[in-house]
């Protein structure tokens, strides 16, 4: 039995995994079908300081070996997250990243200055939505917006604060430096790859918002990819996702820098996938003779 | 138990029409637990996405449920391809089911094709009293007629070209039950523009309606919001959720 413990900005996780935001609610539906303190952590659904309606569907569209989503941040707001889902997270025994999103970095701000009052162990926040104050464009796209949301969010809040990066950009090793000078505790990448479908009968994209985010095991070469580069890039912690499906992968992603793995759209497949993934890292670090997960992170040997 | 995921043994396999399977899964305690209207999410080897197949049977002494299914691309095909003895990965039983009113005298079942599945346990529900109106494309489509009439229900067949029953859809005959009046509910599922020509008629005579409604799904069970539908409540709009708020709605709460 290895150690799978891991430590991410000062905060303590039994294992490394961690159900990605928005795949999994706010635990509720899950805890039907395994303990939540199983987990190493929780990220929560992308939650915005008012709630949001979301678009309209279809939200979802199935892609070779992935899936596209549009749902548009649909979540209760913030108030109802701290009133009502965080009291019962915080009884589960794992780590809660609360995933924050806003149409502003000011809106980003209020969230997280919300969230400083609640026992909520970390802020994962997200910057791949657009920031309706420059024209619509990702805050996640241009360094510039990217430092400005996490330097307001920063100033918001003490707790550890996880910048989440889109891949969306020409260089995400520049986006990971600007939110890292910043004051970024840590990075997680990557959010989903925007990608569409077209049904050829109708001509109308499959996703009643033309566009969506690609997530699955088509993503996870790229992930490796960014993750390794960005963990090479920066000196604060990197959580690695996307298209996460095996504990192999969960060790690849770490081996490639990651501290910690988040598991998305595994879980749609198989919701039993973070448990599974928990229990063959173990079994894969037991057949190596690794005595901790923690040995293998950034242990890549470039050629 | 609420909902489970496990893999469970196909005790029988039937194709019932052109690109249509009939499965009874062994799985007692997911048969304990289902009513109807609820649904089953299949995993289809090889794709992200699971199937969300509408529940078809419940036999709580045999311990088993039946599911019939129409092949419309890669993933149902998948699933196609299992055979008795095999096992099946499911996640069930989900989602909000019909309410069953025990003090019904009449009610009316409405399936437009691969729609027709979910009245079967209804049927055996309410046995005669109920009237069971299915419409397929055409004769060679037509599933389920027997299994209804054993069921002690009243059958009504349609089909859009005449080859068999009725020449015309199902809000034909169903008008005209309607208009003589007695009903105490109806339950349909099927094509959006039938369920709509149901519910108008359902309006217009005051009768309760329930209707099953299908949407790209992702998780099944209310986490990832990805099901969304409009509904009015309480006369203010919001969003619900196939999976988890439906698949069955009240008639009137749907925004078309």
């Amino acid at each position: 039995m290895a150690d799978l413990s891991v430590n991410v900005c000062g905060v303590d996780f039994k294992n490394p995994v961690i159900p990605a935001s928005g795949v999994f609610g706010y635990g509720r539906e899950y805890e039907e079908l395994f303990p939540l303190s199983t987990l190493g952590g929780i990220a929560t659904k992308g939650t915005t300081l008012h709630l949001r309606t979301g678009n309209l569907s279809p939200r979802i569209a199935e892609t070779p070996g992935g899936m596209l989503n549009s749902v548009g941040l649909q979540n209760p707001g913030i108030d109802h997250f701290i009133e009502t889902e965080l009291p019962y997270l915080l009884t589960k025994d794992v780590v809660i990243l609360a995933n924050i999103a806003g149409s502003t970095p000011e809106e980003c701000a209020q969230a997280a200055e919300k969230l400083e009052a609640t026992d909520v162990h970390m802020i994962e926040l997200n910057i791949s939505c657009p920031n309706v104050k420059q024209g619509g464009a990702a805050f996640g796209t241009d360094c510039a917006m990217a430092a400005e949301v996490t330097r307001l969010v920063r100033r918001a809040t003490t707790k550890p604060l996880i910048v989440k990066l889109s891949p969306n950009v020409t260089s995400i090793t520049d986006i990971a430096k600007s939110v890292e000078a910043a004051g970024a505790d840590a990075v997680s990448l990557i959010n989903t790859l925007l990608g569409m479908r077209i049904d050829v009968n109708t001509r109308r994209p499959v996703l009643r918002n033309n566009v969506g985010g690609l997530s699955g095991p088509a993503v996870f070469p790229v992930a490796v990819r960014m993750v390794w580069q960005v963990a090479n890039a920066v000196n604060i912690p990197v959580i690695g996702m996307g298209g996460v499906s095996t504990g192999r992968d969960a060790i690849e992603l770490m081996m490639a820098g990651a501290s910690a793995v988040q598991v998305g759209a595994a879980i749609f497949t198989d919701p039993l996938a973070p448990v599974k993934i928990i229990n063959e890292m173990n079994e894969f670090l037991d057949s190596k003779g690794i005595s901790s997960v923690r040995d293998i992170i950034g242990t890549v040997q470039p050629w | 138990m609420k909902y489970t995921q496990g893999k469970y043994f196909i005790v029988r396999k039937q194709a019932i029409a052109r690109e249509i399977y009939s499965f009874v899964i062994a799985c007692p305690e997911i048969a304990e637990a289902a009513v109807p209207g609820q649904f089953v999410h299949i995993r289809a080897d090889g794709f992200t996405l699971r199937r969300p197949i509408s529940i078809c049977g419940i036999d709580r002494e045999k311990g088993t449920l039946r599911i019939v299914f129409e092949v419309r691309g890669d993933g149902t095909a998948q699933i196609a391809r299992l055979n008795e003895g095999d096992t099946i990965d499911i996640l069930a039983p989900l989602g909000h089911g019909f309410t069953l009113l025990p003090d019904a005298e009449r009610v009316v079942l409405i399936g437009g094709g691969i729609g027709t599945p979910p009245m079967l346990p209804l049927a055996k529900y309410y046995g005669s009293k109920a009237v069971a109106v299915s419409g397929f494309r055409n004769a060679s489509a037509a599933i389920l007629q027997d299994d209804l009439r054993d069921t002690g229900a009243e059958t009504i067949l349609c089909t859009d070209d005449g080859s068999a029953g009725i020449h015309g859809f199902v809000t034909q005959p169903f008008s005209e039950l309607a208009a003589n009046g007695g009903i105490d509910a109806v339950y349909a599922c099927g094509p959006m523009p039938m369920l709509r020509g149901v519910a108008d008629i359902c309006r217009k005579s005051g009768i309760f309606c329930e209707i099953s409604l299908e949407e790209r799904m992702a998780c099944g069970i209310g986490a990832c919001l990805g099901c969304a539908c409009r509904i009015s409540e309480n006369g203010s709009e919001r969003y619900a959720h196939v999976c988890k708020d439906g698949p069955v709605f009240r008639a009137e709460e749907v925004l078309w």
